[in-house]
């Protein structure tokens, strides 16, 4: 029995963390002639460091070292994480950006994994078109390959405007046609790249172009973040799934005229607050979702 | 017809056309023009007053940074260039409240800043 295996078993028969989310095409064609390993990893975004707002999180300047001390706790060593954006506040103040910017990396740094992918938000990058960000984190844009998965990071923040942009979806389009057509894909983004709620600015205003590019592909999984809550979504065969926040939840989409954030409830600290756990079972393109809380050190 | 006499028609016969084209023109009803400021972090003045059927343009200008106006329910929107001045016209075809919002992230309060549209009868 492999470690993956061993993981998932552990995973289902521990109920750790809750919800178990199965994303994934099963009975799908297998890659013939590549050799593949399943793998862990983990997902965080929209940790807000730097933001202040007792109602909403009392322990904001704690909440991403316990999220950092969690990820440090899992019973098994993830092959890398990613941060999905909005690692920081948004500040006016470029000076304070960057030191906003700068304290988020040394909190993570923490992390006893050092494999850690980043993106920006739109807290992060929209308001210098990601130059800050950059200069601590570098390109916005890239992807990698993975144990037989293909990873795409597309920057949807960066222009001001929710633009993915023509150049980098280019660059995307270029990457997307080294795959072939059964690749296993999967593309992190901070915004969704459906209209999920365009009023409440819960969309990418190309992101229709970047999944016509996508959908040839017949095994696309996208992970994202902005929204602050676990959400499940399929345009067509492709997969979107919404990772929690790490500072206040907001509420579900559509379920009240105006987007606003959940307030803080004192008597369930950290509630709606978290991180997920994938395991990534590369052969049936699946993706098994574990949602981890925050909790009280 | 001596040449002097055809210009003189040829100029009466325009200038008849061009009186028939201004009349036209003036049996148009004028769109109402309704000024909106944008600032950060807010539209001035941020309710809009429109009546069902009524056409109007809406004349957006900012002295901050770049900004958007968005309404979704009429599918219009506009980036607000500062030292330009944007338009988007539109004939609200239905009554009640409806928002719109700022879609260009502009700074610390972008995400608060929006208002509404009230169309009635």
């Amino acid at each position: 029995m492999n470690e993956s295996i061993d993981r998932r078993e552990f995973l289902k028969l521990a109920g750790l963390g809750g919800a178990v989310f199965a994303s994934g095409l099963a009975g799908c064609a297998s890659m013939a002639g590549a050799k593949q390993d399943d793998f862990y990893f983990v997902q965080l975004s929209d940790t807000h460091w730097g933001f202040k707002g007792p109602a909403l999180n009392p322990d904001a300047e704690g909440t991403l070292q316990k999220a950092v001390a969690a990820v440090n706790a899992l019973s098994f060593d993830p092959d890398f994480i990613v941060f999905t954006g909005d690692l920081t506040h948004t500040t006016d103040d470029p000076k304070e950006r960057r030191r906003r910017l700068a304290e988020f990396r040394d909190i993570v740094g923490g992390l006893k994994n050092r494999n850690v992918r980043f993106m920006p938000g739109e807290h992060d990058a929209s308001l210098d078109n990601g130059q800050a960000w950059k200069e601590l984190f570098g390109p916005s844009t890239y992807s990698f390959d993975h144990k037989g998965v293909h990873f795409i990071a597309v920057d949807n923040v960066s222009d001001a405007a929710a633009r993915i942009g023509d150049p980098q979806l280019a660059w995307l389009k270029s990457d997307l046609a080294r795959q072939d057509k059964d690749a296993r894909i999967v593309v992190f983004a901070h915004r969704p790249l459906f209209d999920l709620m365009p009023q409440w600015d819960w969309a990418t205003r190309d992101g229709a172009q970047a999944i016509e590019l996508l959908m040839p592909y017949r095994n696309v999984t996208v992970f994202y973040g902005h929204i602050h809550q676990e959400h499940h979504h399929m345009t067509g065969h492709i997969a979107h799934h919404s990772a929690k926040s790490l500072i206040f939840p907001l509420i579900a989409p559509g379920s009240k005229p105006k987007r606003e954030p959940v307030a803080w409830d004192p008597t369930q600290p950290y509630k709606g607050l978290g991180f997920r756990g994938v395991d990534a079972e590369v052969q049936k393109a699946a993706y098994e979702i574990t949602e981890y809380p925050v909790t009280k050190a | 017809m001596r040449p002097g006499r055809r210009r003189v028609l040829a100029a009466g016969i325009a200038t008849l056309a061009g009186a028939a084209f201004g009349a036209a023109v003036l049996a148009q009803p004028r769109e109402k023009v309704i000024r909106i400021t944008a600032r950060k972090f807010e539209f001035v003045p941020e309710e809009i007053a429109l009546k069902k059927g009524e056409p109007v343009v809406l004349e957006f200008t900012t002295a901050d940074v770049l900004m958007g106006f968005n309404a979704p329910d009429f599918k219009v929107r506009t980036d607000i260039v500062p030292g330009q001045v944007a338009r988007v016209r539109l004939s609200p075809d239905r009554t009640g409240d409806f928002d719109f919002f700022c879609d260009n992230f502009c700074g610390e309060g972008h995400e608060t800043m929006s208002g509404k549209i009230r169309v009635t009868a």
